[in-house]
């Protein structure tokens, strides 16, 4: 999967690291500000009222 | 090993390694940036807060202690900041209105509802224990007798520590105007707070309930008069 990830990305292996980096910034990116939010109310370290 | 086999295992390999690190980074958002993100959001608040204090004019008619009641805001406004010189001299967390997730990331949240600060009944809140900048992170430390005290717009509302109790999520009975009486005719004005317990855990829940000691309107006294009282 990474193999063939690494394969598809263009130019010389400087051009592709910067482009995995880059690739890998927008993912945590992504996973901060719209993913992680959304799941953490299911996890059980947020409940702080009664109700 | 024909080649497709080697192939589909280590793809499956590949895709166990990324959901652990996935599953590492949600942790790594969850106990550390969220302090970072709400930390720097609730100082902000209770600055914006405390400006917006010192310009509003307190009514003349303020030694009368109703008078200083007011009345609660629109859900998700913040309006009141919460004092408690026993964790920290300078701690100060912003209190807003409702009890939601979104509106406790960024403070303590009020219980809607309940009696405002001052009010004869129950001013409750919650605030996070841990994450989320953890506003009651260190609640269990604070002993009967100590001192807390809710600004407001018009006045410094100080609280004494009366005592704690660990309950299950479901006893809403602690929100009561008369705490844990259901049904009673409220006589005292109290503040009560809710958060997680044990730490990290969704099991039970801190009640820590504390009663008024006075009332002074804002151009009375000072913040640090008042927590000097303490």
């Amino acid at each position: 999967m990474y193999a063939l990830m690494w394969r598809i990305l263009p130019g010389p292996w400087q051009i592709r690291l910067l482009l995995a980096l880059a690739l890998l910034a927008g993912l945590v990116y992504v996973l901060f500000t719209w993913v992680f939010p959304e799941i953490a109310p299911l996890v059980p370290f947020n409940d702080t009222t009664v109700e | 090993m024909p080649n497709a086999l080697r192939i589909a295992v280590r793809t499956i390999g590949e895709l166990l390694i990324t959901a652990g690190l996935l599953i590492g980074l949600f942790l790594v958002w969850q106990l550390w940036w969220t302090d970072v993100v709400a930390n720097r959001e609730q100082a902000q608040e209770v600055q914006a807060l405390t400006a917006a204090f010192e310009r509003a004019e307190v009514p003349d008619d303020a030694l009368d202690p109703d008078s200083l009641v007011e009345n609660a805001p629109p859900s998700g406004d913040a309006f009141a900041i919460i004092h408690i010189p026993r964790l920290d001299a300078d701690y100060a967390r912003p209190i807003l209105e409702d009890t939601g997730p979104d509106t406790l990331a960024l403070g303590v949240g009020h219980y809607v509802g309940t009696a405002m600060p001052g009010e004869i009944g129950n001013f409750a809140v919650a605030g996070h224990r841990t994450t989320y900048g953890a506003p009651f992170n260190r609640i269990a430390e604070l002993q009967p007798g100590d001192v807390i005290v809710i600004e407001t717009r018009s006045a410094y509302h100080s609280y004494r520590v009366d005592h704690h109790r660990i309950v299950r999520p479901w006893q809403t009975e602690v929100l009561e105007p008369a705490p844990s009486e259901p049904g009673v005719e409220p006589t005292e004005r109290w503040l009560t707070m809710t958060s997680c317990h044990p730490m990290w855990s969704a099991r039970e829940r801190y009640i820590l309930h504390s009663t008024l000691v006075e009332s002074v309107p804002r151009n009375r006294t000072t913040l640090s008069e008042m927590l000097r009282t303490a």
